[in-house]
């Protein structure tokens, strides 16, 4: 019986997790915001990650980085977004095939 | 134990439903939702983990700042969302492929790995017990002495992203009225007072 929960088990939530993510960008190319949405997921499974380690090795640093690790990605979701409100507002689209300018 | 256990599953089925759904959902409103449940649900095992702080520090930053922004931004913008959902399964079987391929190289590394004997002993700020001190007390121990600058410098991050929103959403609109101080303060009483000799009995 599988009830004793440890270290692996949370690993393997933060891996789902973490695929699903990457699944998300790959399945929806052409809507940024849930590509955004997706890279998101990604950093929560990343503090899974931290934080199930810092508590099997008994060490707060890990939590501490995943603060910080939170911090960073609330200031990139803050930036992204108002690209993207800047970005609709020049152009009326959000659609990724269409955010080709610099492509020369 | 069973009680911690069930609840691991609960809330790691309930995380993982609601990402497929914040991926797969045909509206972004919905998607936006589903990602709140997904974050309470990882606040859940931060808290089964005991990492009280940071449940309530994802609760309180992702829930109620982030996910509020993307939900504004996906209402404010007029975009026809159906149109920009057209290939979704052109790109399924590719993004299928490499999606399960690095869950199974994840779930692989998962399975063939252990942990060094001693690699608890060598952490460089020891978890004291939750009996003495709180997490959050002990949290606060560390980030305000021994990672201080990394604190502050975090601090400057997010001032930065401040910064840059501000400065990209911000624009000039012409016709709109605002309030000068320096040219209200330029103003010179012969510019704009002016002394007419009134006949007596006509009036201006």
């Amino acid at each position: 019986m599988m009830v004793e929960v440890g270290l692996s088990h949370y690993l393997t939530v933060a891996a789902i997790l973490f695929a699903i993510g990457i699944f998300g960008i790959f399945l929806n190319r052409k809507n940024v915001i849930i590509i955004l949405m997706s890279i998101e997921l990604m950093l929560l499974a990343v503090n899974i990650n931290l934080v199930a380690f810092s508590v099997e090795l008994n060490d707060l640093v890990g939590q501490v980085f995943a603060m910080f690790v939170l911090t960073v990605a609330a200031a990139e979701a803050a930036i992204g977004l108002a690209i993207l409100v800047v970005y609709f507002r020049n152009r009326g689209t959000i659609a990724v095939e269409d955010i080709n300018l610099m492509k020369g | 134990m069973i009680v911690q256990g069930l609840a691991f599953y609960l809330f790691a089925f309930i995380a993982v439903a609601a990402a497929v759904m914040v991926i797969s959902a045909r509206n972004p409103v919905h998607s936006v939702l589903f990602l709140i449940l997904t974050f309470f649900n990882a606040a859940a095992l931060f808290v089964l983990m005991g990492a009280e702080f940071l449940a309530m520090i994802l609760i309180v930053v992702y829930v109620g700042a982030v996910a509020v922004m993307f939900l504004f931004v996906v209402m404010m913008l007029d975009i026809n969302f159906a149109e920009l959902r057209q290939g979704f399964l052109q790109y399924l079987p590719i993004g299928g492929l490499v999606g399960l391929v690095l869950l199974a190289e994840l779930l692989i590394i998962l399975g063939g790995w252990t942990l060094a004997p001693d690699a608890a002993i060598g952490g460089s700020a020891p978890t004291p017990a939750p009996a003495t001190i709180s997490n959050t007390d002990a949290l606060g121990q560390l980030i305000y002495t021994h990672y201080f600058y990394l604190f502050q410098a975090s601090g400057v991050v997010l001032l930065i992203a401040m910064i840059g929103a501000i400065v990209l959403t911000y624009r000039r609109r012409p016709g709109v009225r605002r309030q000068n101080i320096s040219e209200q303060l330029q103003r010179h009483p012969g510019d704009s007072v002016e002394v007419r000799k009134v006949e007596t009995g006509r009036g201006i």
